[in-house]
């Protein structure tokens, strides 16, 4: 085995990185996968409390950095999935107590025993960034439908090729249908055109992911929901299957059906 | 609805149409770190310089950065004065 490092980033903060992270290392690890997500937000842990690991952390990244425990007693066994697991930060030290370097070294011990490592990066263009993208193998940036989290995206897109990752793709969260409709959203392809890059998926607005992060279970879990289905569709892109988008147009279901009856829908 | 109704009768373009122009404008603004006085003044003095060699329509000319892909197009469209008198 020879892991695949991803960092996950979006510039801006409260986009959906954390929320991301927990639900493609759970889609992965359905399938199969062995998977580790390392929370790079040092400082501010959250990525604990979104996979429901927050009551097992002993040792965290900054431990392992600083030679206090080994690598695998920082790694915190998933509750729901076999084969996921947490490297959850520290909570009370700052961006600085770990480098690039140190990140990079933390992957390539972690490789040769997993499928992927995905990485949960800090928002800004900072160190903790830099440390975050250090070792990725591929970069995905996040943004929602909005000027400020785009602007911020393009940003990030522009630092992430100028620092030789390869040009990231792009998932786009928390999309609208109904808004998008009414043309008070930005849809999906305003923003692929305006970013230029190659979208990776679309995760609807979907009320559950605020259920299932409430209770600590990834919506990926529930196979039931838009979110989750889209969840799983971009795991199975990462995997390398060729997965068309998501039919987000599900409530004006009534014209759709009569079409797919007549076999003249256009999907 | 009402808000479709009243699009419908209005010329107000909707807040997606705005949110579109106005990203359009700060991702190339961003990108190039060039403003738009910047741009203007860079006009002028293209201006100026096309000038000394050839006389041109300055009223018409237009200069824009379009976006092809991730990479940026200065474009100047110059209209050239006519009709040239030609001296025999």
């Amino acid at each position: 085995m020879s892991a695949k490092v991803i960092t996950i980033t979006s510039g801006k903060g409260g986009v959906g990185k954390t929320t991301a992270i927990a639900n493609i290392g759970a889609a992965l690890a359905s399938k199969g996968q062995k998977v580790a997500c390392i929370d790079a937000d040092i400082g501010l842990r959250n990525l604990d409390v979104v996979m429901g690991l927050e009551n097992r952390i002993v040792y965290d990244l900054v431990d392992v950095v600083e030679g206090r425990c080994r690598l695998n007693q920082a790694m915190i066994k998933d509750k729901h999935i076999p084969d996921l697991y947490l490297i959850p930060t520290a909570q009370t030290r700052d961006k600085t107590a770990v480098s690039p370097t140190d990140m990079i070294r933390l992957c390539n011990e972690l490789r040769s025993d997993l499928d992927w490592i995905l990485i949960d990066s800090p928002a800004g263009i900072e160190r903790g960034f830099k440390n975050a993208i250090a070792p990725a193998d591929e970069v995905i940036v996040i943004t929602n439908p909005e000027v400020s989290a785009v602007r911020d995206a393009d940003r990030i897109i522009g630092i992430v090729e100028a620092e030789e990752k390869g040009t990231p793709r792009l998932l786009i969260n928390r999309l609208d249908t109904e808004m998008v409709k009414q043309n008070d959203m930005l849809s999906a392809d305003d923003v692929v055109d305006l970013l230029a890059i190659h979208l990776l998926g679309i995760v609807p607005e979907d009320k559950a992911v605020i259920i299932s992060t409430n209770k600590g279970t990834p919506i990926a879990l529930d196979t039931n929901s838009l979110a989750g289905q889209a969840y799983h569709n971009i795991a199975r892109r990462l995997l390398g299957e060729n997965v068309p988008l998501l039919d987000l147009d599900k409530s004006s279901g009534f014209f759709n059906r009569i079409s797919s009856v007549f076999g003249s829908g256009e999907k | 609805m009402d808000n479709f109704i009243s699009r419908i009768f209005s010329k107000e373009p909707s807040s997606a149409d705005k949110a579109r122009e106005r990203l359009r404008l700060v991702l190339i603004n961003d990108r190039t770190d060039l403003s738009s006085d910047a741009l203007e003044s860079l006009k002028d003095d293209l201006l100026d310089v096309i000038s000394r060699y050839i006389k041109i329509d300055a009223k018409s000319m237009r200069i824009n950065i379009t976006q092809d892909g991730r990479q940026q197009r200065l474009i100047a469209d110059i209209p050239i004065a006519g009709p040239i008198s030609r001296k025999y």
